[in-house]
């Protein structure tokens, strides 16, 4: 017996009936002294959106230098032949690395949406993607004016590394000029953008100062690129996300709690600073990782809450829908990056946008509608 | 309480006659700055002309080496300093205004993206060169952004936009049009090599033409920005209370974002990605002059131009004989006393 | 009639709240709204003051549809004071209440000795004369309550409607802003409708309740006919005993349980 789901914003009639205590799309499941509440829209729109990522990355390992169909992508993983090892080694590993890049850095933007109490925050607030482009910018730009720029270990170890030191040494840089007494919603987001502004501002600067190739490869490598990208970007995201994801769900009672006022959550029992302070962590980290392993690809932390967030009527960003949504934005992304203009490939993080954003739109426009009939 | 006490001299809005005296002696202080400002800026550059010199070619021009590199040089550029500054800074209050949002600044309809994706067009569709000519272009992007972001705001309502709507559409385009002005500079190096010195924000080598280009988009924007403060006051008690005090919500918000485009396109179609200074300069602001929209708009607009020209000035400097770009200067500068400020007090809340 | 809702159809989005509902205020009378939580007397009040456009029906100011009207000249004759507003961060007293005034200005003509007197009449009848200077953030609930009270005030409408005018008080303070809305109505003549919890001070205060539920009004008329042990039952749930008030004679309810237990 599944009811039908009722549309958002579709309250109960105010009538007191001898009505069940909670509303018609949440179903309690108790095991022993186990009892959860689950939400039954949410867990269906995880659903649709996990096999919709399934399907994309799928689509995605058809293409390159030998085409295969589908079928036999999947079958070139239970096999073995060259297809196997194109598919093991080279495209499946790149799938997978956007898909859990999309998946954190949705998670940090939801985390970071929901601290701020503000739509338009994302982790790039907390001064971690613009630290970690400062770092790699000049990077790119000194060793091309030296060396010819970077290649070999340093391109490939030395980048992701400087990416996610850079984006760490953003992140403690906002945390300690914003820690005062305590840490403040409000006063985190306003010296985010002081500092957020230094970094990119920065990173322009470092852009006129080079070579226009290295500016090109530098854009490249803002933009966020999955070209290129193995089973050593998969891991430490995949890590990443294993721990923090349990962490940032364990928060989430807390992060419901942390939209009221501090009064209110403190009378709740909530330790606002440590709450608040170990989920900023958490966005820091999942930011961190993804950035190194992918770049800062543009606006999946931004949108992919909000449209998570209108998928599911919620309230708030959910946390596991975000992270779910970020995936499938990033990876059909990469679908369409490596298809559109093939044989040229575009740096993902230009598609998310131009994929993102009209979808973001339509989402805007049909609550008014909604909300007008 | 006691309800019969006889009426005594009221207060007046604003309050004492001293908290009035102060306000008007803060604002003939930003006018002092700014003025001092205007002659460094003037006087000081690669070649630095005396005070003596700067009074002669202002005044009586004969001509002389000096009265040319003031009238052609520095003069149209410390005039589009000017103009962008107040325009910024008068653009990013009334955007947090409408949006009640601290993180609101003059880009956020999609202006400065707008401004960007048209100029690089221009020059790999239409083969442009010459910064005279991509402003025109900057200038129709800005405003075709802002009018679409503010269209898509409206669809499906009834009733103006509301300022999450706004916002959130605002970013989405924006974001589109940056992608989509990424996408080409990948492209094309020649427009690589313009968008990324543009998007460093300069006010060098201006002249007057683009002085007077920006001019007319720049005073009506100020003039719609001074019709609505008294209406943003109301909408800061909130939608309710505006409609019970007689406001027209959807007026308001429409005057309020024609002002913010026509301000902030049109400096940054002449100077740059810019938008930082109109987000840090209401912050600064704010604290002075309280949360009364007609005095926040002009200290806003005076901080804004004082900072522009300061920071022009001090980048000329530093990096003799060279220049390091105005908004990298006000980045630097600008954003470590901005966050000194947010953490010294307590941040005033919109 | 001063104002009239005429067949309106109020709600929210696709929810509807109110449907079909008539009600009239006659001029110079105190009419207060009662009924439980979620009845929609919020929303008709709200309606009633052009904040919310009715789906359905219409609103008559002086007979003529109020959403016809300038929305200013409507400010000019009628005020509300909407449920718990907010104002920004370190706005005085004084300057709230000065917004009172908005309807009364141009651009031209920002601050005439009309807005002055206004102003300091509405802090004097609030008796906040000598807090004018004082963040509105740094007063307690009943004080703040006050200044947005004589904001409303100072709108110098003779219509006013109060939703929850007493929210956040005192009793002392409670009798003190209804005593005012009487002065109001008493001298000056002015009409007031409001919505308030307090059925005693409702029946004390008011020429006339409504007694609204599920977005239907179930009894309106003077307190005593009004306020009855059958329509406590009907309105509230509430099993009640209604008495004499020893005071001013208007009736006094004494509950005794809700139905339901």
């Amino acid at each position: 017996m599944t009811p039908p789901l009722p549309r958002p914003g579709r309250a109960v009639p105010p009538t007191a009936t001898a009505a069940p205590v909670r509303p018609p799309h949440e179903r309690p499941l108790r095991v022993g002294p186990v009892s959860w509440l689950i939400r039954l829209r949410p867990a269906a729109v995880a659903l649709v959106l996990l096999a919709a990522v399934t399907l994309l990355m799928a689509l995605t390992m058809r293409i390159g230098d030998i085409p295969l169909t589908v079928p036999e992508v999947f079958r070139a993983i239970t096999g073995d032949g060259p297809e196997h090892f194109v598919v093991m080694e080279l495209r499946l590993p790149r799938a997978l690395t956007g898909a859990l890049v999309g998946a954190a850095l949705a998670l940090a933007g939801a985390i970071t949406q929901a601290i701020a109490r503000n739509p338009l925050a994302s982790p790039d607030i907390l001064g971690v993607t613009t630290g970690a482009s400062v770092a790699v910018v000049a990077a790119i730009v000194a060793a091309g004016s030296t060396a010819g720029g970077p290649s070999g270990a340093l391109a490939e170890v030395g980048i992701p590394l400087l990416a996610l030191v850079g984006g760490l040494a953003g992140a403690l840089t906002v945390y300690l000029l914003a820690w005062r007494r305590g840490l403040d919603g409000y006063r985190l987001v306003l010296v985010g953008i002081g500092v957020t502004a230094v970094f990119t501002n920065v990173k322009y600067w470092l852009l006129t100062l080079g070579d226009v190739n290295d500016s090109s490869r530098a854009m490249v490598w803002i933009s966020g690129s999955l070209n290129g990208r193995g089973w050593e970007h998969v891991y430490p995201t995949a890590l990443a996300l294993a721990v923090l994801v349990p962490l940032a769900l364990l928060g989430t009672r807390s992060l419901g709690a942390l939209r009221f006022g501090d009064d209110t959550v403190t009378g709740l029992g909530v330790r606002t600073n440590l709450a608040r302070g170990l989920m900023i962590l958490a966005a820091v980290l999942l930011a961190a990782v993804a950035t190194a392993s992918a770049g800062p690809i543009s606006f999946v932390a931004l949108a992919a809450p909000q449209i998570a967030l209108r998928l599911t009527g919620a309230a708030q960003p959910p946390l596991v829908v975000s992270a779910l949504t970020g995936a499938v934005l990033t990876a059909a992304a990469d679908l369409l990056a490596r298809t559109v203009f093939s044989p040229v490939e575009l740096p993902v993080g230009v598609v998310t946008a131009v994929l993102g954003a009209p979808y973001l739109i339509y989402l805007l426009v049909r609550a008014r509608k909604e909300a007008r009939s | 309480m006691s309800t019969t006490t006889a009426v005594a001299r009221p207060p007046s809005p604003g309050g004492t006659r001293t908290v009035r005296g102060r306000r008007l002696l803060v604002l003939a202080a930003l006018f002092g700055i700014l003025a001092v400002a205007a002659v460094l800026s003037i006087a000081i550059g690669a070649k630095p002309v005396p005070l003596a010199d700067v009074w002669h070619g202002l005044a009586s021009p004969s001509g002389t080496e000096n009265d040319i590199i003031v009238r052609s040089l520095r003069v149209p550029r410390t005039a589009i300093g000017v103009m962008a500054g107040i325009a910024l800074g008068v653009a990013g209050a009334l955007m947090q205004g409408h949006t009640r949002n601290p993180l609101a600044d003059p880009g956020l309809l999609g202006v400065t993206q707008g401004a960007a994706f048209a100029m690089v067009l221009s020059i790999i569709a239409f083969g442009v060169t010459g910064l005279h000519a991509y402003i025109w272009f900057g200038l129709a992007g800005a405003l075709t952004a802002s009018v679409g972001v503010f269209a898509l705001g409206m669809v499906g309502g009834r009733g103006g936009p509301t300022p999450v709507a706004l916002a959130l559409a605002g970013t989405a385009v924006s974001s589109f049009l940056y992608a989509l002005t990424s996408a080409l500079v990948l492209m094309d190096e020649q427009a690589m090599d313009v968008f990324r010195f543009w998007q460093a924000g300069s006010i060098a080598a201006r002249g007057a033409d683009t002085a007077w280009q920006v001019l007319p988009f720049i005073a009506a924007g100020l003039v719609l920005a001074l019709v609505n403060a008294p209406a943003l006051n109301a909408l800061s008690l909130g939608e309710d209370v505006a409609r019970a005090l007689g406001q027209n919500v959807t007026l308001t918000r429409t005057v309020g974002v024609a002002a913010v485009t026509l301000l902030s396109g049109a400096s940054v179609a002449a100077c740059g990605a810019l938008s930082f200074l109109g987000l840090m300069v209401p912050h600064l602001a704010r604290p002075l002059s309280g949360p009364d929209h007609r005095w926040l708009l002009p200290y806003s607009g005076l901080m804004g131009a004082c900072a522009l020209l300061l920071a022009d000035v001090a980048g000329r400097v530093v990096a003799r004989p060279g220049e390091l770009e105005v908004g990298v200067v006000l980045a630097l500068a600008g954003a470590p006393f901005f966050v000194a400020l947010v953490r010294r007090r307590k941040p005033v809340r919109l | 009639m001063r104002l009239q809702a005429v067949d309106v159809r109020l709600g929210y989005g696709d929810r509807v709240i109110v449907d079909g509902l008539d009600l009239g205020i006659e001029a110079g009378t105190v009419t207060t709204i009662i009924g439980p939580n979620g009845c929609g007397k919020s929303t008709l009040l709200r309606a009633l003051g052009r904040l919310l456009r009715p789906s359905g029906g219409e609103v008559l100011l002086d007979g003529k549809r109020i959403d016809k009207m300038p929305t200013k000249e409507v400010a000019k004759v009628l005020g509300v004071l909407p449920q718990a507003p907010t104002a920004p961060e370190g706005l005085t007293v004084a300057d709230l209440v000065a917004r009172g005034r908005h309807p009364h200005q141009t651009w031209y003509r920002q601050w005439s000795s009309d807005d002055e007197s206004a102003v300091g009449e509405a802090l004097a009848m609030t008796g906040l004369h000598d807090l004018g200077e004082r963040p509105l953030d740094e007063l307690s609930g009943g004080q703040r309550q006050r200044a947005w009270i004589s904001m409303a005030l100072a709108q110098g409408t003779d219509l006013l409607l109060l939703d929850e005018p007493t929210t956040f008080l005192d009793l002392a303070h409670q009798v003190e802003v209804l005593e005012l809305v009487r002065r109001l109505h008493g001298e000056l003549g002015r009409t007031v409708v409001m919505v308030l919890h307090d059925l005693n001070l409702a029946a004390r205060y008011a020429d006339r309740l409504v007694a609204m539920r599920d977005g239907r009004v179930i009894a309106a008329g003077p307190p005593a006919e009004v306020l009855t042990e059958s329509l406590l039952a009907e309105v509230f749930d509430l099993d009640a005993k209604v008495i004499e008030d020893p005071v001013a004679g208007t009736p006094l309810v004494v509950p005794i349980g809700t139905r339901h237990s």
